[in-house]
């Protein structure tokens, strides 16, 4: 018999407002998306300093995954076996205009090498993993909309082949100043939510 | 050469996003990387890439990076040095 699996927490990062397992913990009125995410970051107390280097997309995910993974005991001896598998829409499309804008010009060549490094979407799984010392699997995957069926699927798949002891998973998306969202949360073989399409939607609906 | 000085440190606290760090707190002989201000390759890449487009210095070999940006004094004297523009 398969063995059934939970959300154990979820974080959700949207309309100036964070909330973490149903309940907002930080909201503010802040008009612009860098002034937001840095008071997010002040008030998470996390002493990161390579925060300020990364694109907004990074931010947003790094800090999404820190609320989550501060909420479980990670073991500082053995390996945490946590895979991470987020999708979004936008892809890295923010920063790759960035860089394109960098390139435009012959006259004004000057490509940012810091701007470069993050016009790939899966560099904001780097970033959890460098900062919470995850060696897991991980998987970036692009949708149209929100997919709760294949991240459910492909969860379950890494549970129930060993390839993770948990799944952090979720939908990361950021396209400039007024369109972002970040919706993470951690399966798990403990909790009190069902880990399936109805309770995942549920979720991230609300 | 003071005004230079001055001038490299609020740029590599911008260019660099040193967030945490003022122009007061970079003194002129700090080490750049390791225990000093702490940068890492990329940030060595970031100051090539500045130099390049402030100064008009074009490093071809990225290992000269390790001797020329040893500090903010060491910096500033191979730019007055070099400079194009």
């Amino acid at each position: 018999m398969a063995q059934q699996n939970y959300i154990k927490s979820y974080v959700h990062i949207k309309n100036n407002t964070v909330s973490l397992n149903g309940k907002v913990i930080y909201v503010d009125n802040e008009p612009d998306f860098k002034s937001f995410i840095k008071g997010v970051y002040k008030a998470s107390e996390t002493k990161y300093p390579k925060f300020f280097k990364m694109d907004s997309l990074s931010k947003l995910a790094f800090l999404a995954g820190d609320i989550i993974l501060n909420t479980v005991q990670l073991s500082a001896v053995k390996e945490n076996n946590i895979a991470l598998v987020f999708s979004n829409k936008a892809s890295s499309l923010d920063t790759d205009r960035k860089h394109q804008e960098s390139i435009q010009c012959k006259e004004n060549y000057y490509p940012s090498p810091a701007v470069f490094v993050y016009t790939l979407p899966n560099i904001c799984i780097g970033e959890i993993s460098i900062k919470h010392k995850l060696y897991s699997e991980n998987s970036f995957f692009i949708f149209d909309n929100f997919n709760a069926k294949h991240l459910e699927v492909y969860a379950t798949s890494l549970l129930i082949d060993n390839k993770a002891d948990e799944v952090l998973c979720g939908w990361v998306d950021y396209d400039g100043n007024d369109s972002y969202e970040a919706f993470l949360y951690l399966v798990s073989s403990e909790g009190k939510i069902l880990h399936n399409t109805e309770e995942i939607i549920k979720l991230y609906t609300n | 050469m003071e005004a230079l000085k001055q001038e490299l440190k609020e740029n590599i606290i911008e260019q660099l996003n040193l967030e945490d760090i003022s122009v007061a707190e970079i003194a002129d002989n700090d080490p750049l990387f390791g225990d000093g201000l702490g940068l890492d390759s990329i940030d060595a890449l970031e100051l090539i890439v500045m130099l390049d487009k402030d100064y008009g210095i074009k490093l071809t070999d990225p290992k000269e990076g390790k001797a020329i940006f040893e500090s903010v004094e060491v910096m500033a004297n191979y730019i007055s040095a070099n400079r194009t523009k």
